[in-house]
């Protein structure tokens, strides 16, 4: 970009300090989201079976999830600082009570499915876990939006429901290895469903994002990418093949879906370090919108010149 | 209140009225590019009182900067560009070279987006107005550092080196981490307090670094501006003194001979949190839909 001035072509912001416990964290929520509503759903239409195993699905996510994010925080020790105030401008607060709701309640109602005990309250807790459920899936489509960086601030719009389509898609999915084929008809239908609909999500991004979001064609975030496409579609299509006769199909199918859309939150996660590195990214737009629209960042002797803004 | 979702700008620091009568006036920085001479004393007695831990040393080549970029050890920037452009306007271009130089440092903006985000309130509004990090309080899981639109916000990694003896008090899960908070200018807090102006200032030879009430600030500045123009000055601006910029106008504002981006500094800066109502709306949406489809996925079984 030669177009674009620049302090040594040093990055105007800072890259995400993230590690890989979030994107691993992206996924793993996703599935304990929807499969929370999975869980629910099957039991109001009398498939027990799939019912009890994406329960259990659920809250074995539901497990992971804390212990990812405690492992990445600088200070883990200290993860409780989180729970101290409620805070709705912060999508990483209202995130964490979001998950202590939704964990809560998915490994209680686990726990006393397992022991066989307390029905009544197993039934709030999957109800409670099956509300929350939502929130849980989709949320972090926020979390990564409300940045500065522009690959995920510009596609605010479609994360939410990108993350929403891909949780669907995976909790699908892993139904699918854990469960009868039989019993599986809803999980191949989300697994299949969740895939199609996260590649126009997909592709409605890059519509929105234009050269911004060339990251996702380069780097790593171009080969999580590329991953994600080839093993989500492939299993989706398998699942939507043989998921219904051959157990073996089912298993591999899932996984291949559920491979496919942890690659998908990594490509994401390293796109937003890889939009953050180059100043391009950053500079271009805001230089471009100041010279459009004027800008108030910058004031000129005599205001009047303040909406012509020399580029050079 | 804090800055919500989708709020306008209006100038005035989110959070800082609710101090009530403990409320004092704003106080900010003016950093005049115009008389800076590249010293780096404000570097140095930055890092002097705020006792912040060495970060390296290494050559750039980025003519004087080896400091590189504000950071988590780096709370004051010194940059260094080299131009091949007249000093003024008037000039006849034979003596067409100059040398800015430019102390960077935080914002301390109106609307923070790192002190909305900030999940546990480490992040704070000071009764000055100014932005602080409550290391106490930091748990270090660093959704600052990309919610700052100008990069100042970053996890601090000591070297283990420069731990001997240190055991740091962490439950490791997956490995050991080191001082692991986000770090900041705090426009120094501790001596505000103490009825003292900010290291960096005092220390200041050219008087580039002004401390004071913002509002006296902004008077000297566009004073200060107006006299440039007056002498020809090439490509004098402001930067971040409008109270109706994307970030509410800053605490530390500038004057600037060219573009910010020359500097590293984004030309048009918006806070993170500007469109954060319309985000949470479109989330339900894409949750209700979410469960709408499970549940009629589940039904036609």
């Amino acid at each position: 970009m030669t177009d674009v001035q620049s302090y040594y072509g040093r990055p105007v912001l800072k890259e995400p300090t993230w590690m890989w416990e979030i994107p691993t964290y992206l996924f793993t929520g996703g599935v304990a989201g929807a499969s929370s509503v999975v869980s629910l759903s099957a039991k109001l239409f009398g498939n027990e079976e799939l019912s009890r195993r994406t329960l259990y699905i659920g809250a074995a996510a539901d497990v992971v999830n804390p212990m990812l994010l405690i492992s990445d925080l600088g200070r883990p020790e200290r993860f409780h600082h989180m729970l101290r105030v409620f805070k709705v401008t912060s999508p990483m607060n209202i995130g964490a009570w979001v998950l202590f709701v939704n964990g809560g309640a998915s490994t209680t109602a686990a726990a006393l499915e397992l022991l066989g005990i307390l029905k009544p309250v197993k039934l709030l807790a999957e109800l409670v876990s099956f509300l929350f459920g939502p929130p849980l899936a989709t949320y972090t489509g926020v979390l990564v939006a409300d940045t500065a960086i522009p690959v995920w601030h510009e596609a605010r719009q479609e994360l939410p429901w990108l993350f929403g389509a891909s949780a669907t898609a995976s909790a699908g999915a892993a139904a699918c290895i854990f469960c009868p084929p039989a019993s599986a008809g809803p999980a191949r239908r989300l697994a299949v469903g969740g895939v199609v609909a996260e590649g126009l999500l997909m592709h409605a991004m890059h519509l929105r994002l234009g050269e911004t979001g060339e990251v996702y064609r380069r780097g790593a975030a171009g080969a999580f990418s590329t991953a994600a496409k080839v093993m989500a579609s492939s299993g989706a299509l398998m699942l939507a093949r043989r998921g219904r006769r051959s157990r073996g199909a089912a298993v591999l199918g899932g996984a291949l879906v559920c491979a496919g859309e942890l690659c998908l939150r990594f490509a994401v996660h390293h796109a937003g370090k890889q939009s953050a590195r180059d100043p391009k990214y950053v500079v271009k737009p805001q230089r471009e919108r100041a010279t459009r629209d004027g800008t108030r960042a910058t004031t000129r002797p005599h205001e009047s010149a303040a909406s012509a803004s020399p580029g050079t | 209140m804090s800055t919500l979702l989708g709020q306008e700008p209006t100038g005035v620091p989110d959070g800082h009225e609710a101090y009530g009568d403990e409320q004092q006036p704003r106080v900010g920085f003016f950093t005049d590019t115009s008389v800076c001479i590249g010293c780096k004393a404000c570097e140095v007695a930055c890092k002097e009182w705020n006792l912040i831990p060495q970060d390296g040393q290494a050559w750039t080549g980025h003519s004087y900067d080896n400091t590189g970029e504000l950071s988590a050890n780096t709370w004051r920037h010194v940059a260094f560009i080299e131009q091949e452009k007249p000093l003024r306007t008037n000039d006849d271009g034979t003596t067409a070279l100059r040398w800015l130089m430019e102390s960077d440092v935080c914002k301390h903006c109106t609307h923070a987006a790192c002190l909305d985000v900030c999940p546990t309130g480490a992040l704070f509004r000071t009764e000055f107005g100014t932005v602080v990090v409550q290391e106490d309080i930091c748990n270090g899981c660093g959704y600052c550092v990309p919610a700052c639109p100008f990069g100042v916000l970053d996890k601090r990694d000591i070297p283990s080196t420069a731990n001997v003896g240190h055991q740091p008090d962490l439950l490791p899960i997956f490995g050991k981490k080191e001082d692991g908070r986000v770090w900041k200018c705090t426009l120094c807090y501790d001596r505000l307090k103490g009825g003292h102006e900010p290291a960096c200032a005092q220390a200041c030879p050219t008087k580039s670094i002004q401390f004071g009430p913002l509002d006296e600030l902004h008077a000297r500045a566009d004073e200060r501006l107006a006299k440039l123009e007056a002498e020809g000055w090439n490509g004098a601006q402001l930067y971040l003194r409008d109270p109706e910029d994307g970030i509410g106008g800053a605490g530390a504002f500038f004057l600037l001979l060219d573009e910010p981006e020359v500097y590293g500094l984004p030309p048009d800066p918006v806070v993170t949190t500007k469109h954060l109502g319309s985000m949470w709306r479109n989330m339900a949406r894409a949750a209700a839909v979410l469960t709408v489809a499970i549940v009629g996925a589940c039904a036609r079984d």
